[in-house]
């Protein structure tokens, strides 16, 4: 069981300053992400963007933002749980939580900040009736272990440069792949739509376009896809894997069912207070909460992670007295054992 | 500056007559969550920079509207519910030259 004062749940901008924010105070954070790694939607969606709304920076790049957030957190030692999802939290008589990831890693944790952004990014399933039956049962939208398809026949479908690699990395793996796509045009790299050209004219990839599937045949698992293609009539395409890539969508996911206070898909939060949900000890900042007059903007998410480390200090420690301090007066203390501080002028005595 | 009128249909078949500012560097996203024709969250969940097609509508009318750029491009390549007349609407400014635009939101996925 990993145990922190502040679980922290997603680690984009917001959730990488609350450590900073958190470790002023002295508290210890632990970060859980969906993606492999921190930064969330600037360092996994856009990371060669420009942003020209932080303070200081007339410019930086989505990515430069968040190496130089990771830098300002190494003093205070935050964990990770990387590649996990939050999936469920239990509040304990004693008022702290354990949250479990969907690989089963516990956390146990006074606090709990939910600062997931839009949410965590999930594969956009295309619009098929009857595709829920079959997800596990020969329906993949991840390819998570690609000797699955070893010897078997495989559908992909998608434009984009997912559908374009894994089809030619599984022409080399499954004994039959078919890509099928509403276009005739890929978006994909170059390379990658020239190989699958190549593959095709040597016949290790069936493509099928411009089309669509409209439904999966088979009984306990998949053995087969109804495809409708543009002037010809629908047919069905034997296989034992449909591998729908359709790049991935942001959703709150399975936050929506911890019992907080939804609205219009984001969380509600006390902001004239303390960022807090109706759930005390939960707390929401940055994209992922509302409230009247709400900005979705990181700077806002900044302020609101400063607010929420001043409450949680005083929930953890209801009887100490603490008095804000300025980092330029009270330095900064890392758990890592580093100190800074400002200068201290030198007094010279005038003879 | 210069207003302009555009006809929105919204996702339950209703048409909004709007008129939007072409002074304030809206785009047709920007302008259908102003005049909240979509549910909060529904629309522009990524900001306006064509990744996530939740803007998606169809073009009615027959502007002459600015070229899809690539990412425009490969977003409704990956997206559903695409026709020939879809385009994004957060790649769409609100100018002068759009008086008259008709729209239909495409529906949520």
């Amino acid at each position: 069981m990993i145990t922190t004062d502040i679980l922290i749940i997603g680690a984009g901008p917001t959730g990488l300053f609350t450590v900073f924010e958190a470790g002023l105070l002295k508290l210890k954070c632990h970060l859980i992400d969906a993606l492999p790694q921190p930064g969330g939607q600037c360092s996994e969606i856009y990371p060669k963007k420009p942003i020209y709304d932080i303070p200081a920076y007339p410019e930086i790049l989505a990515g430069d933002l968040t190496h130089k957030l990771i830098e300002q957190t190494k003093q205070f030692e935050p964990g990770f749980t990387l590649g996990e999802r939050a999936e469920t939290i239990d509040k304990q008589e004693d008022g702290t939580f354990i949250v479990t990831t969907n690989k089963g890693t516990k956390h146990h944790a006074k606090i709990v900040a939910i600062a997931g952004g839009l949410g965590s990014f999930e594969p956009r399933k295309p619009l098929i009736p009857n595709i829920a039956d079959f997800e596990d049962k020969g329906v993949e939208y991840i390819i998570k272990e690609p000797e699955l398809y070893r010897d078997k026949k495989v559908v992909i479908s998608g434009g984009g440069d997912s559908a374009l690699d894994w089809a030619i990395f599984l022409s080399d793996v499954a004994s039959e792949v078919t890509l099928i796509h509403r276009r005739n045009e890929f978006r994909g790299a170059l390379d990658s739509v020239e190989k699958v050209q190549e593959l095709k004219n040597l016949g290790k990839i069936r493509m099928i376009t411009p089309a669509e599937v409209k439904g999966i045949v088979g009984t306990d698992k998949v053995t087969g896809v109804a495809v409708e293609k543009k002037g010809e009539d629908a047919f069905i395409i034997d296989t034992d894997h449909f591998i729908p890539l359709f790049g991935l969508s942001p959703k709150l996911g399975p936050i929506a069912n911890w019992g907080l206070e939804i609205e219009k898909n984001a969380i509600k939060v006390n902001n004239a207070l303390d960022y807090q949900t109706n759930i005390p000890g939960i707390y929401a900042i940055g994209d992922v909460n509302t409230y009247p007059g709400k900005l979705k903007l990181i700077l806002c998410g900044f302020h609101e992670a400063t607010l929420m480390c001043q409450s949680a200090y005083k929930r953890i420690f209801p009887n100490k007295k603490y008095v804000m301090k300025y980092t330029t007066v009270g330095g900064v203390d890392g758990f890592d054992g580093t100190r800074k501080e400002a200068p201290k002028a030198v007094v010279k005595a005038i003879e | 500056m210069q207003d302009i009128n555009i006809k929105i249909t919204d996702r339950n078949g209703v048409t909004h007559d709007v008129v939007a500012p072409t002074d304030m560097a809206m785009n047709l996203m920007e302008v259908v969550r102003s005049y909240e024709l979509a549910e909060e969250g529904t629309i522009g969940i990524c900001g306006g920079m064509a990744m996530c097609a939740s803007c998606q509508c169809y073009v009615n009318s027959d502007h002459e509207l600015p070229e899809m750029t690539d990412d425009e491009d490969a977003m409704l390549a990956e997206a559903f519910n695409v026709e020939d007349n879809s385009r994004l609407g957060c790649q769409i400014q609100m100018t002068p030259e759009m008086e008259g635009l008709e729209v239909t939101l495409a529906p949520e996925i």
